[in-house]
């Protein structure tokens, strides 16, 4: 029987691929960045998952404004890194597990949850940028994954109650397969971060470590957040956080934290990760 | 979130402080502009662009004031009309600078002090959270 094994959350920015594949990832801008994933690249080789289900935004790549799905999965054998405007990255094609994610999508659909599904897309920064963080260099990724988009551009966005209750569907959804395999979600994007206006640059360490405090607590407040806390707080692009909600809703009510990182700046964005796994 | 006002909910974000939020008005109102950025993802789009500005921006069903302010880098205006950061952002790899870069255009920071202050930790969001709060 597949399993959720672990939660990850992380942060997506762009200029952190720039970093990785231009080998920059020791210099002092970047490398107290990049030491806090040193613990998590270590962790991921012991662990080994069959499949990461990657919460992510797509940010006007494989999708711009004719159709914007609130949550698309992806059910596709193969996805290329997409060219956000000065070519695509040099990492690895993602392989899917088209298996799992059409059993996902079909379960999350009678389970009231009406999926969009993807047979063929690019993926951008939003999913490649965590995968080099989580496994570094390599010439193919080591573990197959399932994209799932959220649309965060576009208001509104799922709230974060719906979120969380989609995670909860997929961990219901992923036990029901009948194939023994290793499964990781991870949540992707934020922390604070605005990216547009004359409040630009907007940064809020404490409500983030908040938020990663309630992601590590045994009740759920951190889901009846509303749209506008995200914004007022966290900056416009804040609201990415909501993203991490579908990996913790997925792993139950206990969770126990193995790793957290914090970190400001990268670019206009605080850094923010953590490594949880279930704790019945 | 359940039996939630939308015009509340919408009426929020008005009270943001130098923010523009990516609501459905805006999404309408931009539509060409974003599309238009986006057509700036092919390189032989970017090409056509770059050697005549104002003819490729003649090709959309955008309006003259957006047509003005894409040839002004007018980013705060272009928000103002619909445009989309993400979206936007097309325009800042076809002229060749960062993101952050491009950002710092929008505040009344020059790129250097921008810079800095993310350095030195970003802007604060106190006095930024509320205008009819004043917080």
């Amino acid at each position: 029987m597949a399993r959720i094994t672990a939660g990850v959350g992380s942060s997506h920015v762009p200029l952190l691929g720039v970093a990785h594949d231009q080998g920059k990832e020791r210099d002092d801008y970047f490398g107290p960045i990049f030491a806090g994933y040193d613990w998590t690249r270590e962790w991921e080789k012991q662990e080994k998952p069959d499949v990461v289900i990657l919460v992510y935004n797509d940010h006007a790549s494989a999708f711009d404004m004719r159709f914007i799905p609130t949550f698309a999965i992806g059910c596709g054998e193969r996805y290329k890194p997409a060219d956000e405007g000065w070519g695509p990255r040099k990492v690895p094609d993602v392989i899917g597990h088209p298996d799992l994610a059409w059993h996902i999508a079909q379960s999350l659909i009678l389970d009231e949850f009406d999926m969009t599904i993807i047979n063929e897309m690019d993926v951008d920064h939003g999913l490649t940028v965590p995968l080099s963080m989580m496994f570094g260099a390599c010439e193919a990724w080591p573990t197959t994954v399932i994209p799932l988009a959220v649309n965060v551009v576009t208001y509104p966005p799922p709230s974060g109650n719906r979120c969380w209750a989609l995670g909860e569907a997929i961990a219901r959804a992923v036990e029901s397969f009948p194939e023994d395999l290793n499964v990781q979600i991870w949540g992707t994007g934020g922390m604070s971060h605005q990216l547009q206006g004359a409040r630009a640059g907007l940064i809020n360490p404490e409500w983030d470590n908040r938020f990663l405090d309630l992601l590590e607590a045994e009740d759920d407040a951190v889901r009846h957040i509303p749209h506008i806390e995200y914004l007022r707080e966290t900056g416009s692009e804040g609201i990415e956080m909501v993203m991490w909600l579908i990996m913790r809703g997925a792993l139950g009510h206990k969770v126990k934290t193995l790793h957290r990182h914090y970190h400001v700046p990268c670019s206009n964005t605080a850094i923010g990760h953590i490594v949880l796994e279930p704790n019945t | 979130m359940s039996h939630l006002d939308i015009h509340a909910y919408l009426a929020e974000f008005e009270d943001i402080p130098g923010t523009r939020v990516f609501t459905a008005a805006r999404a309408r109102q931009g539509y060409h502009l974003n599309q238009f950025a986006m057509s700036l993802m092919k390189p032989e789009n970017r090409e056509r662009f770059k050697a005549d500005e104002r003819g490729y921006l003649d090709e959309w069903a955008i309006s003259e004031e957006a047509k003005q302010a894409v040839l002004a880098r007018d980013y705060n205006a272009l928000l103002d009309i619909g445009g989309n950061i993400y979206f936007l952002s097309k325009l800042f790899s076809t002229d060749g600078i960062a993101f952050a870069q491009a950002v710092s255009t929008m505040t009344d920071m020059s790129w250097p002090e921008y810079r800095q202050m993310m350095l030195d930790g970003g802007r604060s969001p106190e006095g930024v959270r509320s205008i009819r709060e004043g917080r």
